[in-house]
């Protein structure tokens, strides 16, 4: 640091000249502090300013910035501006800078709040409806795809298929058993605790039996897969997005489609009921846990009860349901992948939408479900 | 500007690397790799693929921290700095990455705005200035500001990457490969603007290129690494004098020929 010693910037009258000395460095970690200063010069009835840069020590590009405002604004004010007595340096560096500068043209103004409200009103509505209608030709192309695949059995990539398989059901094994155990004892124990009051507690049976069976073996598994799977397939068929891989794909005369999303709608379809069928057994064996503590049913009586009180199609209507809801989040994952434009930022936004999606889808088509098997009468 | 490398006496280097060893599990990158760079020089770094260009230019910032040696950038240890040292350090350099590395969820003008709101104590209306300034200053139109990364074509963004890396006028700007992927013209047009920039903003530049053209336009010095180390360094008439296969097939190839006549 040169020139401490001399004010950063002095002024001086004389006749009809105002003088602006600056001295000390005029660096970027500086200029917040000499700024006011500056803009503080008036030409106070002057008609000419020199500006004289003898004493400057260092100076960059924040500095020459505020040196050139400062002028530019004196000018403007009807004086006569001359910067005197700079270092070759600074005067090509204030240069530059007055080169570049844009403050005479502004940016385009922004639209008011109110236009702004209504335009993205607008944007998001259209925005809706093509969503919609890509998503009804992203169902005809895999459609199309698995008709061709059906026909030529060799072009389905069953190492794709078998890797997916693993990866979405077996790894998922742990989690999904141990969640389902959990909320078997939790519903079983809710369940005693209020149904003893009316002298009821063998219903307990039925109320594990019939609600892990129908709903929550199912819809617990679907959320879960949706989570862990289908967040995996939008960020892996997005990364290779923004990285043109999917064009690549294009240009060797492989179908995005059938490469990458037939083998992960299959592999979870065919995965998705089997995770099921583990989440229903380890519910119901959490709830006969909790009932052989708390009510001292025995695992005999309780299979027993269970197998007198639970209709067989219990089961099969929660069965059902897998390959529904395995579609549907292999679908959306599947589709939100194949949205990703651009950046990273793109992939993160679009596996978040994938999850909400398919979780939303999942339990909208349980409700319709719900209302089509009560008609039915299962 | 001094083209030849005899002010070792006169001052101490800017960058100083001295037996740099950097291994990737087996496979060793660097094998004492010595190297100056001084004040205010525009030195290009050359060598084939896989030779550790980029590597070394990681290693120098401190992204990639070397197995042995010691680098020391404006007399800091670079590996062994604390915190606040590195801080003091970052602000005082720029990089410009291969693809310009800009924040995806950001615009070029808040991507410019980064170090200054970070680093600098400006004010708002002063630092909106100077990211208008910095735009300007690299050749980008007035609407780039308010586009996101993903909206710019690879040149843009490359030039949005050095009004980022040159915010805070920095000292030292560490270039990766910054015309690789322009075309011709814009790749001439971007070695004007980085040799202007050095001028007038007095930078030393470490820039690791593959284009000969930008090694004849605007480098003072050249290194040549080779065989895990610094095979050469100097003007270009000490690197077109050199007798190495390599450094003969790259300088003295058709496409160096070609450089050498433009």
């Amino acid at each position: 640091m040169t020139g401490e010693a001399a004010p950063p910037l002095a002024t001086s009258r004389e006749g009809g000249r105002l003088t602006v000395a600056l001295a000390g460095d005029w660096r970027v970690d500086a200029v917040g502090r000499h700024a006011p200063a500056l803009a503080a010069v008036a030409p106070g009835g002057a008609r000419a300013v020199e500006f004289d840069l003898r004493g400057l020590g260092a100076l960059d590009t924040a500095g020459a910035w505020l040196i050139h405002r400062a002028a530019a604004r004196l000018r403007e004010a009807g004086c006569r501006v001359r910067i005197v007595r700079a270092a070759p340096d600074h005067a090509a560096l204030i240069d530059l800078v007055g080169r570049n500068d844009r403050t005479r043209a502004p940016r385009p103004a922004r639209p008011g709040p109110i236009v702004a409200i209504v335009a993205r009103t607008g944007a998001a509505t259209i925005e809706i409806g093509l969503i919609a209608a890509r998503m009804i030709a992203f169902l005809g192309l895999a459609t199309i795809a698995a008709l061709r695949v059906l026909g030529h059995p060799r072009r389905m990539r069953w190492i794709a298929l078998v890797s997916h398989m693993e990866r979405a059901g077996l790894d998922a094994l742990p989690i999904v058993g141990l969640i389902s155990l959990l909320i078997g004892l939790v519903l079983a124990y809710q369940g005693a605790e209020h149904l003893q009051r009316f002298g009821a507690q063998v219903f307990v049976v039925n109320l594990v039996g019939i609600s892990v069976l129908r709903e929550i073996g199912i819809l617990l598994t679907a959320i879960v897969v949706a989570g862990r799977s289908g967040s995996a397939f939008t960020a892996a068929i997005g990364s290779m997005k923004v990285r043109e891989e999917i064009d690549a794909m294009r240009t060797l005369g492989l179908d995005p489609i059938e490469v990458l999303v037939l083998p992960r709608v299959i592999a979870l379809v065919l995965t998705l009921p089997l995770l099921t069928f583990l989440a229903d057994m380890l519910g119901l064996v959490g709830g006969g846990l909790m009932v052989w503590a708390e009510l001292d049913i025995t695992p005999d009586q309780y299979i027993e009860r269970l197998g007198e009180a639970i209709p067989i199609w219990s089961f099969w209507v929660g069965m059902i349901k897998a390959p529904i809801f395995a579609f549907l989040i292999a679908m959306v994952g599947c589709f939100e992948g194949l949205a990703v434009a651009g950046s990273a930022e793109s992939v993160g936004r679009h596996t978040t939408k994938a999850v909400v999606e398919a979780i939303f889808l999942v339990i909208v088509v349980d409700a319709a479900l719900s209302v089509l098997f009560s008609y039915l009468g299962i | 500007m001094a083209k030849s490398g005899n002010r070792a006496d006169e001052r101490a280097p800017v960058i100083r690397v001295r037996g740099l060893v950097n291994r990737f599990g087996a496979q060793v990158v660097h094998d004492g790799l010595d190297l100056d760079v001084w004040a205010g020089e525009v030195l290009g770094v050359v060598g084939g693929s896989g030779s550790g260009k980029s590597v070394l230019l990681r290693t120098i910032v401190g992204l990639n921290r070397p197995a042995a040696g010691t680098i020391e950038v404006m007399g800091h240890d670079i590996p062994r700095a604390g915190a606040a040292e590195r801080r003091a350090i970052e602000r005082r350099w720029g990089v410009l990455f291969q693809d310009g590395a800009l924040f995806s969820s950001l615009t070029v003008a808040q991507n410019v705005m980064v170090p200054l709101r970070e680093h600098a104590r400006v004010g708002a209306e002063l630092a909106e200035e100077l990211d208008a300034i910095k735009i300007a200053m690299v050749g980008l139109p007035p609407e780039a500001a308010d586009k996101y990364p993903s909206e710019l074509s690879g040149g843009m963004r490359k030039r949005a990457g050095l009004a980022r890396a040159l915010a805070l006028d920095p000292e030292i700007l560490f270039l990766d490969e910054p015309t690789a992927g322009l075309d011709p013209v814009g790749a001439a047009a971007f070695d004007d603007l980085i040799g202007e920039l050095q001028r007038r903003l007095r930078l030393t530049v470490f820039m690791v290129t593959h284009d000969l053209d930008s090694l004849w336009a605007i480098c003072d010095r050249i290194a040549v690494l080779a065989d895990k180390k610094l095979l050469v360094v100097g003007p270009m008439e000490t690197i077109l004098d050199f007798d190495h296969p390599w450094v003969r097939a790259y300088f003295h190839g058709p496409r160096g020929r070609a450089a050498q006549r433009s």
